[in-house]
């Protein structure tokens, strides 16, 4: 007898959160466009607020409309839920705050976006939570790097602007060994093209902003626990298993189990640092998510076709995109992203800083700016840009050159996309 | 709570107030392969509302030691022990699915300990097809995709959680993921096996409230209408919307219902 089966991944994306509205049916996802919610009684008030009930209080901890991309990302993702924020490096940052205090420790790729960069090197260490800084490439020198007070291990699906890929097994598993979560930025890739928890990851997020919106109207994050990780067994996670004085002296654990994490993540992380997203913003994402499985292998094979542009190209030095079988981790990617390594890509420009500004102003196609996974292809020069803020050594180590170029396919022909590059590579060629 | 019972470390939740014998005491009996917190929401309630809660974790369930008891009969034992060792004489009985025969069992066997028994997502006989038992028996993933998938109604994948921001299919098999191999089949063995419930309907003296959900795949409310037929003075709730996991897809109308029955 054959089992019963799940929803496939398109109907999913188009349905996974939302029954027709009951006020009025409407088919779309209604904007709940409400800072509160009217309480039935004070009985209900107080039981919601007691959280004896479900439902909805204040827009800051959950709304209706925002609440449909959560639970749409967690049945893409696999997860128990997720937390909707108000962008992708809220959502890193309800993830640190959730599991530690001053005192914490992190171990990091250290092929980071920049802005992740920042808030680990810089930011957090005011705070007292400190990051070592690893190679991807070696998932042992995660472990090497574990102190006592470790508390996460992190990376990207797709690091960047190197396209290292993560080794998510072997890091997932020198993560549990040592009792720790492994928490991943599935920005890159979407779950269209990887599922880091059928990986062994245990918490993940995605600016939203990028191919999840896909069309560059929105700014916005979510962040998805697993479910499976084991806080109590772990032991080193107070947060969510001893009795908490700022909630009513709960157990989160104990209280919600599998849901631990997040339900800290809300009713703290929400409530008091509120970074929470906007219901009109959870619409324009959620409009996105509709269409990803037709978008997502579009980027890539349009991607595919300016790699193999690129890579025959006198004027380019290398191409970094790990299907090509000279980048470190062809093998890797290939085991791990049998789909496709997305759309978002380096490569070195011959002639250095001075060839990359002549390029990149000759484009007519690509747009010049400071974002990726829009459906317009988009180009940006990470030195000095994104990765501005970073010494020659980090930029040395995270794998970028003065002459790196990074590159968003979007959904244009490509071959509109080929002609520009070739023109403005020509350009590029003159001056040197 | 921690506590020891038959030696072994056990757990119940108690929604974090100390046990008061002087007051009414409401017992949670989860279903096969879950744990306490399935009655989150409900649990809380209750804890919150002046009655001693105890939201147990079976043997090998949750945070309480195994192994996983082989039949209903024991594990009803096994929660009178659960309320011996808290020096609680009587208490209402709550159960889902293989807890609701669990407290059907107690209350037979224990009129005296049984207030009132409220009994969730229930059928009897309870059986348990051949494939899932069978995928249940190799530990093999599709036993934990069988109980997700029947154990909600049909348009849970595609439809809200009244819980904001959570995956009701996700949680149930984050929480069976974290199951000892052989205890869903342990489970599942003693519900396909329980054959004492029209006897122990037979012998009931406290009030019984059924709720049931009217698109349950696992126990369909069809399951429960001999049951109900067999004890005259039961009510019966049925929840238009919701499938096997009531206290998840439909956890307002559930305490609602629980509220009017054990208020």
């Amino acid at each position: 007898m054959a089992g019963p089966k799940y929803p496939g991944f398109d109907t999913l994306a188009l349905h996974a959160g939302q029954s027709p509205d009951p006020a009025h049916g409407a088919r779309a996802v209604p904007i709940y466009q409400t800072t509160s919610y009217v309480f039935r009684d004070a009985a209900h008030a107080a039981s919601l607020f007691n959280m004896e009930r479900a439902g909805h209080v204040y827009s800051r901890i959950s709304n209706p409309t925002v609440a449909v991309l959560e639970e749409r990302m967690a049945a893409l993702e696999g997860g128990v839920g997720a937390i909707a924020t108000a962008s992708g490096q809220a959502a890193l940052h309800l993830a640190i705050a959730t599991l530690m205090d001053a005192g914490s420790h992190i171990v990091a790729s250290a092929a980071l976006y920049g802005g992740s960069h920042n808030l680990l090197g810089y930011t957090l260490k005011r705070f007292g939570i400190e990051t070592t800084f690893v190679a991807p490439r070696s998932p042992g020198d995660f472990q090497k790097a574990i102190k006592p007070n470790t508390r996460l291990l992190f990376g990207e699906t797709l690091g960047n602007p190197g396209l290292d890929v993560l080794d998510i097994p072997a890091v997932a598993k020198i993560a549990h060994d040592a009792g720790l979560p492994l928490l991943v930025d599935a920005t890159f890739t979407t779950p269209f093209l990887v599922k880091p928890f059928e990986l062994g990851a245990d918490l993940l997020y995605h600016s939203a902003t990028k191919f999840l919106g896909g069309h560059g109207v929105a700014i916005g994050g979510v962040l998805v626990d697993a479910g499976r990780f084991d806080w109590e067994k772990s032991g080193k996670f107070a947060q969510l298993t001893a009795p908490y004085a700022g909630f009513h002296d709960m157990d989160f654990e104990e209280e919600s189990g599998t849901r631990a994490f997040l339900l800290r993540a809300r009713r703290e992380g929400l409530r008091d640092f509120g970074a929470c997203m906007a219901p009109m913003t959870a619409f324009h994402i959620l409009q996105g998510i509709e269409t990803l499985h037709l978008r997502m292998p579009r980027h890539v094979e349009s991607a595919r076709k300016v790699v193999a542009f690129l890579s025959a190209n006198s004027a380019v030095e290398k191409v970094l995109y790990p299907e090509l079988p000279d980048h470190p981790d062809h093998r890797l990617a290939k085991k791990l992203l049998p789909s496709g390594c997305g759309a978002v890509f380096s490569f070195d420009l011959k002639g250095g800083r001075e060839a990359g500004r002549k390029f990149i102003e000759s484009l007519r196609v690509f747009s010049h700016l400071a974002n990726v996974g829009d459906a317009k292809s988009l180009v940006i020069h990470p030195a000095s840009t994104t990765h501005y803020r970073m010494a020659d050594a980090d930029l040395k180590k995270a794998g970028i050159g003065p002459g790196t170029i990074r590159l968003s396919i979007g959904l244009e022909d490509a071959a509109d996309l080929i002609q520009d590059l070739e023109r403005s590579l020509a350009v590029a060629a003159k001056a040197k | 709570m921690q506590l020891q019972i038959d030696g072994k470390p056990a757990f119940a939740y108690t929604a974090a107030h100390a046990i008061d014998p002087a007051r009414p005491t409401i017992v949670f009996v989860h279903g096969a392969g879950l744990d306490h917190s399935w009655w989150g929401l409900q649990s809380r309630y209750f804890g919150y509302h002046g009655q001693n809660v105890l939201a147990l974790d079976l043997p090998a369930h949750g945070r309480s030691a195994g192994p996983a008891l082989g039949s209903v009969g024991e594990m009803a034992g096994w929660v009178k022990k659960l309320l011996e060792e808290n020096k609680i004489k009587a208490a209402a009985v709550v159960g889902h699915s293989m807890g609701a025969l669990i407290a059907l069992e107690f209350a037979a066997r224990y009129p005296e300990s049984t207030q009132k028994i409220a009994l969730i997502g229930v059928a009897y006989p309870m059986k348990v097809s051949e494939a899932f038992l069978d995928a249940a028996r190799r530990n093999d993933q599709a036993a934990y995709d069988m109980e997700t998938i029947w154990g909600h109604a049909p348009q849970v994948p595609l439809a809200g959680n009244p819980n904001p921001g959570m995956w009701m299919y996700g949680d149930t098999l984050a929480r069976l993921g974290r199951l000892a191999p052989g205890v869903l089949h342990t489970d599942l063995l003693a519900c396909n096996a329980y054959a004492g419930g029209m006897d122990a309907a037979a012998r009931l003296q406290c009030p019984v409230q059924f709720v049931l959900g009217a698109r349950d795949m696992m126990t369909p409310p069809r399951g429960a209408e001999e049951l109900i037929r067999k004890i005259e003075k039961s009510r019966s709730t049925r929840v238009a919307v919701s499938g096997h996991s009531l206290m998840a897809e439909a956890p307002d109308a559930t305490l609602d219902a629980l509220i009017e029955f054990l208020a």
